[in-house]
């Protein structure tokens, strides 16, 4: 089954093919092939070491594969990286700035000029735009949620998000799904990497399970082994 | 062109305004390369005779390694919170980052000579005898040739343990031909007894060549991963 | 292949203890240094053999950033690794020679200055191929290899023109060289070639074999664990 005869008969999509990651003896992708659909959220499940995140952050162009491939809507990643915003547990934003500082300053790496759409995006993650405190002093929900705000901030068509309930209050975490369900109702394809996968619960479209490396089930409902046949 | 203008500037003109709000980084370097000279001073006694001779080479290794400490910080902020994936997934040039990081660290290392310089003066009390002008295209051509391989090798440090001694373990041996051209011309200006043309010539021809090699790898190695 | 490597040997055992002859007995006595010049058929040849080396190297990373073959990428590792011993052999055996010869240790010898800063830049890509983690050490230490070779010719170039202000003795002499001594130089360098190339054909197996092993550990490892 070539892949182009594959692009050629269906919509786009976002697809891995026989992806490997390999870090010296340990490899943390191996082989993993899968299609998923675009305006869907799909949480990543796995214990630790399985190849979540590195599988995100394969998607996010950011961990080249040391084989296989990697297609998100027909183009690699680099190539694709106005449609992609990425959050992780880190915060990506510069603890000394206030929001605002750090959303001007990503909002130029997108060619994204004046202060209107820094100042929706941040309205729209519940934060106040006009807090001059500086990341570095927010608490952790209030942090992931102005993380969440750069992401989104150039508007892409998917996100890929690493944990972004880890210590967050439940009131930020509420929000923040919330405001997914919202992204994804609108048309957003989105990925979740999460530990708390309970949080997702009746909003996401499907539980992909990995272990060792590979995915191993993909469920719409949170129990492994209520799935179709589309395990990988 | 005009993104990766506009976007370089943006990115100076960010770390200018963090680097000013804490000053701390830029208060220590200060003091540390006054201790060098201090050092130097003691270890080289200036009153003697040669010192004329030595100077060129003495102000340059003090230039190198409080410049090597500026350079160590040059990505520390990128770090600290991931930064650098957030510029990864961007569409903005690799080499707008490179420029911006090595244009802030020449403007950084330019302030640790300008007081540097002044001591030097003072405590081996210098005089050239040649053309004095002259040390000023020495300074600029051979401050830039530091700062753009140390910024560059800076970066592939960060894919690598023991960061802060791999620095200057890959620039010092890249640096040679720079250093060297950087002490003779300066000696020779200092001196006033020869041209410092070949010398002021070679940085030149230095500085284009590497400027050119770090700017078509930079994006390779900061996708490194 | 495997046939070559023994027949390869032999004939490489045979090729040095025939230039050690030729160096030690055949080579005629130098007029002023006497015995102590012999030493000229092992410091010139490793200083070719280590260029030659270095050469295949910076063609190797050039190859892998453009190509990303692997196989690129362990030739230039194991011609660094083999090039950086002949280099130390140049540095060690100079100022053994100098020092009889003309009373200093060191000088700073356009060829010999040289070659000091090119061992600076391999041992310093050696290092770094050991610290960076294995994903990402090749396209690091390529890049690092096309520095060094920018660097070479400048480093050429500016201790030429230093030399014209300080001038010092050379090492290894210009002028012409007695044609039997021409014979046994080149005699020398054939053989430090063949053993350049054995070694370094052993150390390739040896590096690929090694990754073979690393990725079929790293993909069958926790096999066992399953749910």
């Amino acid at each position: 089954m070539s892949p182009s005869a594959t692009t050629a008969l269906r919509a786009p999509i976002i697809s891995v093919s026989n992806l490997v990651k390999q870090f010296g003896r340990f490899a943390a992708l191996r082989g993993v092939s899968a299609e998923f659909d675009l305006g869907k959220l799909h949480v990543i499940l796995g214990d630790n070491g399985a190849g979540k995140t590195t599988l995100l952050r394969a998607l996010a162009g950011l961990a080249h594969p040391t084989r296989g491939t990697v297609a998100i809507l027909g183009k690699s990643p680099q190539e694709a990286c106005r449609e992609i915003g990425y959050m992780a547990h880190p915060s990506l934003l510069y603890d000394e700035m206030s929001g605002m500082e750090n959303l001007r300053y990503f909002a130029r790496l997108y060619d994204i000029a004046g202060d209107e759409r820094c100042e929706q995006v941040i309205r729209s993650v519940r934060l106040d735009p006009g807090l001059a405190r500086p990341v570095g002093q927010y608490s952790q929900g209030m942090r992931q949620r102005m993380s969440l705000a750069r992401a989104i901030l150039h508007d892409p068509r998917i996100l890929l998000l690493d944990e972004p309930f880890s210590n967050v209050d439940a009131h930020s975490a509420r929000e923040m799904v919330a405001l997914l369900k919202a992204m994804r109702d609108a048309g957003k394809t989105i990925f979740v990497v999460t530990h708390q996968a309970a949080l997702l619960e009746g909003v996401a479209d499907e539980f992909v399970w990995m272990q060792a490396g590979q995915i191993v089930e993909r469920t719409p409902g949170l129990t492994p082994g209520s799935s179709q046949a589309g395990a990988q | 062109m005009t993104s990766l203008r506009s976007i370089t500037l943006a990115t100076l003109t960010k770390d200018i305004r963090l680097e000013w709000r804490s000053r701390d980084a830029i208060n220590s370097m200060l003091f540390f390369s006054l201790l060098v000279v201090v050092i130097f001073s003691f270890s080289f006694d200036p009153n003697a005779e040669e010192s004329r001779e030595i100077a060129g080479g003495l102000i340059w290794v003090a230039f190198l390694f409080a410049a090597v400490v500026a350079l160590n910080q040059t990505w520390a902020r990128e770090l600290r919170n991931q930064v650098l994936d957030a510029y990864r997934v961007s569409p903005a040039p690799a080499n707008a980052l490179f420029l911006a990081k090595a244009l802030g660290n020449f403007i950084l290392v330019s302030v640790l000579e300008a007081v540097m310089a002044p001591l030097f003066t003072i405590f081996y009390n210098l005089r050239a005898l040649g053309p004095a002008w002259q040390l000023i295209p020495v300074a600029l051509l051979g401050t830039w040739a530091l700062v753009v391989n140390g910024t560059f090798f800076a970066a592939m440090s960060l894919r690598t343990r023991s960061r802060e001694i791999m620095l200057p373990l890959l620039l010092f041996p890249i640096s040679i031909p720079a250093v060297q051209s950087m002490v003779e011309a300066t000696r020779i200006i200092l001196a006033g007894d020869a041209s410092a043309r070949f010398w002021i010539v070679l940085l030149l021809t230095y500085d284009v060549v590497f400027t050119t090699a770090c700017l078509a790898l930079f994006e390779t190695i900061l996708q490194a991963e | 292949m495997k046939r070559a490597f023994p027949i390869l040997a032999a004939v490489t055992a045979v090729l040095l203890a025939y230039a050690f002859y030729e160096a030690i007995w055949f080579a005629p006595m130098e007029r002023t240094m006497g015995d102590v010049q012999r030493i000229f058929y092992y410091h010139v040849p490793s200083a070719w053999t280590a260029f030659l080396l270095f050469t295949v190297n910076l063609v190797a990373s050039v190859i892998y950033l453009i190509r990303r073959n692997a196989k690129a990428d362990a030739v230039a590792l194991v011609s660094a690794e083999v090039g950086v011993v002949f280099c130390t052999v140049v540095l060690v055996t100079g100022p053994i020679w100098a020092r009889p010869v003309w009373g200093i240790w060191w000088t700073w010898d356009i060829r010999l200055t040289t070659t000091l800063v090119l061992w600076l830049i391999y041992v310093s890509y050696l290092v770094l191929r050991r610290f960076s983690d294995s994903s990402q050490t090749p396209k690091l230490a390529a890049v690092l290899a096309i520095f060094g070779a920018l660097d070479v010719p400048l480093v050429y170039f500016s201790i030429w023109f230093f030399r014209t202000q300080h001038p010092q003795p050379v090492i290894g002499g210009g002028g012409s060289i007695d044609p039997r001594m021409l014979h046994v130089l080149l005699i020398n360098w054939l053989a430090f070639s063949c053993f350049a190339f054995l070694v370094c054909w052993a150390r390739y197996r040896l590096e690929w074999m090694q990754r073979e092993v690393d990725e079929i550990e790293a993909l069958e490892s926790l096999q066992g664990v399953t749910r």
